[in-house]
């Protein structure tokens, strides 16, 4: 019953996707009808997910028709409907926001909305079909319409050539990661009659040997998907190149449909070996820390957040890696809070990096500027923005009382026993990830305060943020209930537990979930009400002195200087300078400096790059690497048809000897 | 290895290393259509003393080839040549010694290859004639290898021809067996596809002054 919904609810996101491409140039009208569609397809199918999520069993269906190899089975579990609810959930909260931020495209001349409409609602048909696919060939269907749904959304404002780059360098990356999953499934299926999941797993595990080649696969090509170092170099392009809807959908749920197939890939390999957990945790650790320190140096807001989704995939893969290791020693404990703090970060990653981008967005669309050191001030001018962008900067930095804070103490609380109880080299890895995780925190917290200080607060530093409005209701409306719920899930983390609590036993492959979490969750909820409470009596406070006395507006004393202008603030480069330094060798960092040398100084300027080690040190040489083997063999290629012919014949000769010449012997 | 059809395809082997041996655009022509003359005779020579086949199939076969392979095409050719000005030479990628010597490689490796393929028995009298496979690949091949080691079109015309003509040979063993029909469009087929290529040879010819492929080469990637 619930499937059928949820197929239901996919017919509706289809059909308000098709609805707004053949309302094509009304604009208006196909906006309408695709959030229609994609609203109530999202709500009927969160629904539907939850329901399933909440009767804790699973289903299975096939169509009567067969494609070629495949077949078309779907089917819902905990796991899958634990990740439908992700996704409908931020995709209904994305389609509302993009409603108000594309009629703000529209009204400011924007053309070509249909195609886009529609391939929103492609996108999130096509996750959701990921999850309930039950078939390889399905699923590798639905991941490549996802590839390309989000590539034409990637693309939309394709006028700029930084746009086109990223698009291309996407769909490179996106191409290279299905190499990868399609030899694993193809791996997979050796011994089984078919493609259907059930049928691989009913073949039984594969050899430790091959189960190891499928894990490296899965890695790969999941990893480039969800971000992981040091595949995540399509990740900070192409997110700021995506509508801020779109951004938030994407970095949202869509590379969390890499942490899916990797979990889903771990059920069909059986046990997994203690190194399996080792690795995960260094890729995470690797990827938090290198995500958390570029989103630092960043200057540019949408390209800040996309470095810290790399970071938050690092923290979600910190806690996979802790659930190996827990179940690869049998800890029971262990691999429920690694998988529990896992898969929660997915959700709450979800929300909160679904909420910034669209602060980010609302930031963007009332100024019109992403450099960071170009706003300021912007507090007072869009107040409800304000509120909303800091519930989720506080989320992300993972500080109590919201949502960020419950699964990074999951997965700080596996790592602790992980370290404790687990023998050997398992304990090791585990007791690495507390350490690990607490820099990346840290980390996170400047960042956030760098964001949050320069964007929202000291006063405007040029005058497009002093021109600023507050965004429509459609596009408030939708971070405030973000917020809220980022709220709910970190002040009643039973709640959040519970969600998760189906799906990581089905991970873990646990019959129960283990007992004793139920005293440390009322604790957090303690310290939750009570800080809210804290910070609800410091604004009573405040308010209540304030009352009654007028607070005019002075300049800043700055020791007697008078000619102050609103850029001698901290900027955010200033900021990040102090903590960056200790990892400069780290980092690939130009800088351009006119130092100020002599009393009177006349001009002096500052300028730095950051690239990205990964992509310009690894990465990039290999390209041009491969492109230089390639480039070698175009000289088969001499465009002469004597010798094009010469290849058939010596292929003819060489055929003729080896099939008749040969074969008689 | 003594009987008429054997003399012929000795015959036909000649006319091969002939054509892939001479260093005239004219003689390598004429060779050609010798080689058609010779073509002509096969199927009678091969079926007619036996007396079991289809006489009047037979000579339908022999009468096409003789007009398509001895006297239509190579005319047409010899005309395309004078009209695009080719000049007399064969131009050669490969020299004409080093041409024989691959020829001759190549013939025995046909010889090779015919012993070693193990060819269910044919239909009639194939196995009468000794030579029949042999020849056949050998023919196939030298025209493969005047494709690809001759530069002017109408070079490339007469290794297609003999691409043909060693199809053609083969399919002596299935006479009887395969419709006339069928053999007779194969033949028509080649008639069109040459006439395709010498009006195409011609534009060529018209259009840069000569039929030298090296030119075409430009219009690579």
């Amino acid at each position: 019953m619930n499937l059928q919904l949820v197929l239901v609810a996919l017919g509706v996101l289809a059909a308000g996707g098709f609805a707004a491409l053949v309302a094509g140039r009304r604009g208006r009208l196909a906006l309408a009808l695709g959030t229609a569609g994609a609203v109530a397809g999202s709500a009927l199918g969160l629904v539907a997910a939850g329901a399933q999520l909440a009767s804790g069993g699973a289903v299975a269906a096939r169509a009567g028709w067969r494609p070629p190899l495949g077949s078309l089975t779907v089917g819902l579990d905990p796991l899958s409907s634990f990740f439908l609810v992700a996704v409908f959930l931020v995709a209904a909260l994305a389609a509302v926001y993009g409603a108000g931020y594309l009629r703000a495209h529209l009204e400011a001349g924007g053309r070509r909305i249909g195609a886009a409409v529609a391939a929103f609602n492609l996108l999130v048909a096509a996750m959701a079909g990921v999850v309930i696919a039950r078939d390889g060939v399905l699923f590798l269907a639905a991941w490549e319409v996802m590839t390309i749904a989000s590539w034409v959304l990637v693309t939309f404002e394709d006028e700029h050539e930084s746009v086109q780059r990223a698009g291309l360098i996407y769909l490179v990356a996106s191409q290279l990661g299905v190499v990868a999953l399609f030899l694993l499934f193809a791996l997979l299926r050796r011994g089984a009659p078919g493609f259907e999941f059930a049928q691989l797993a009913a073949a039984g595990p594969p050899a430790p040997g091959l189960a190891a080649v499928c894990f490296g696969l899965a890695l790969v090509g999941f990893g480039a998907k969800a971000g992981f170092w040091p595949l995540h170099v399509w990740l900070p392009d192409a997110h700021p190149a995506a509508p801020s809807h779109v951004s938030a959908l994407m970095s949202g749920v869509m590379i969390k449909m890499g942490i899916y197939g990797l979990l889903r890939t771990l059920l069909l390999l059986g046990p997994p070996p203690v190194w399996w957990g080792a690795l995960v945790v260094g890729i995470g650790a690797v990827s938090g820390l290198a995500g958390v320190l570029y989103a630092l140096a960043q200057h540019d807001l949408k390209r800040l957040l996309a470095y810290h989704s790399i970071e938050n995939v690092g923290i979600i893969a910190l806690g996979v890696g802790i659930g190996l290791l827990g179940q690869s020693r049998g800890d029971a404990m262990v691999a429920f809070l690694g998988y529990a703090g896992a898969l929660l970060h997915v959700l709450n990653h979800g929300l909160f990096k679904g909420l910034l981008f669209q602060g980010a967005g609302a930031v963007l669309q009332a100024t019109g500027v992403r450099a960071l050191d170009a706003l300021g001030g912007l507090a007072r001018r869009m107040p409800v923005t304000a509120l909303a962008f800091l519930a989720g900067s506080v989320a992300i930095a993972g500080l109590p009382p919201l949502n960020g804070f419950v699964s990074e103490w999951l997965i700080f609380a596996g790592a602790f026993r992980g370290g404790a109880a687990l023998a050997g080299g398992a304990g090791l890895a585990a007791a690495a990830v507390v350490p690990a995780l607490a820099l990346i925190g840290g980390l996170a917290v400047a960042c956030f305060v760098k964001v949050y200080g320069v964007v929202f607060l000291g006063t405007p530093r040029t005058g497009a943020p002093g021109r600023a409005r507050e965004v429509g209701a459609a596009m408030r409306v939708p971070m405030v209930l973000a917020a809220a719920l980022c709220l709910l899930l970190g002040v009643l983390p039973v709640v959040a537990v519970g969600v998760v609590a189906p799906a990581a036993r089905e991970v873990a492959g646990l019959a129960a979930a283990p007992a004793g979490l139920g005293g440390s969750l009322a604790a957090v909820t303690a310290v939750g009400a009570a800080l809210v409470a804290v910070v609800a009596l410091l604004v009573l406070v405040r308010a209540g002195l304030l009352r009654r006395r007028p607070a005019p507006a002075a300049p800043v004393w700055a020791c007697g200087y008078v000619g102050v202008t609103p850029r001698m603030q901290y900027t955010a480069a200033s900021f990040a300078e102090p903590v960056l330094a200790p990892f400069g060798p780290l980092m690939h960092r130009t800088v351009h400096a006119l130092r100020p040398a002599t009393f009177f100084p006349a001009a002096a300027s500052y300028e730095e790059h950051v690239g990205d080690v990964a992509g310009e040190r690894l990465l990039a040489p290999a390209a041009r690497r491969v492109l230089g083997v390639f480039a070698r063999l175009r000289i088969l290629q001499q465009g002469r048809i004597q010798l094009y012919l010469a290849y058939v014949l010596i292929t003819l000769l060489v055929l003729l000897t080896w099939q008749i010449g040969l074969a008689g012997r | 290895m003594t009987g008429a059809p054997d003399v012929l395809l000795l015959l036909v082997l000649v006319t091969d290393l002939f054509i892939v041996a001479s260093g005239r655009l004219k003689a390598c022509v004429r060779a050609t259509a010798a080689q058609g003359v010779l073509l002509a005779a096969l199927p009678l020579a091969l079926w007619v003393p036996r007396g079991d086949a289809n006489l009047a199939h037979v000579v339908v076969i022999g009468v096409g080839a003789l007009v398509v392979k001895a006297i239509v095409i190579p005319s047409r050719l010899l005309r395309s040549a004078r009209e695009a000005g080719a000049r007399r030479e064969v131009a050669p990628y490969v020299s004409l010694h080093v041409s024989v010597l691959m020829g001759a490689l190549l013939v025995m490796l046909s010889l090779w290859l015919a012993r070693a393929l193990a060819l269910a028995p044919a239909a009639g009298g194939g196995e009468r004639a000794a030579l029949l496979v042999p020849a056949s690949f050998a023919t196939v091949l030298l025209g493969f290898l005047m494709l690809v080691a001759r530069r002017y079109a109408v070079t490339q015309v007469v290794g297609y021809l003999m691409l043909d003509n060693g199809v053609f040979i083969f399919g002596q063993r299935l006479v009887g067996a395969v419709p006339v029909l069928v053999e007779l469009g194969i033949l028509l087929d080649l008639l069109a596809a040459v006439f395709v290529m010498g009006i195409a040879m011609h534009h060529i010819g018209r259009e840069f002054d000569h039929i030298d492929t090296r030119a075409l080469s430009t219009l690579r990637d």
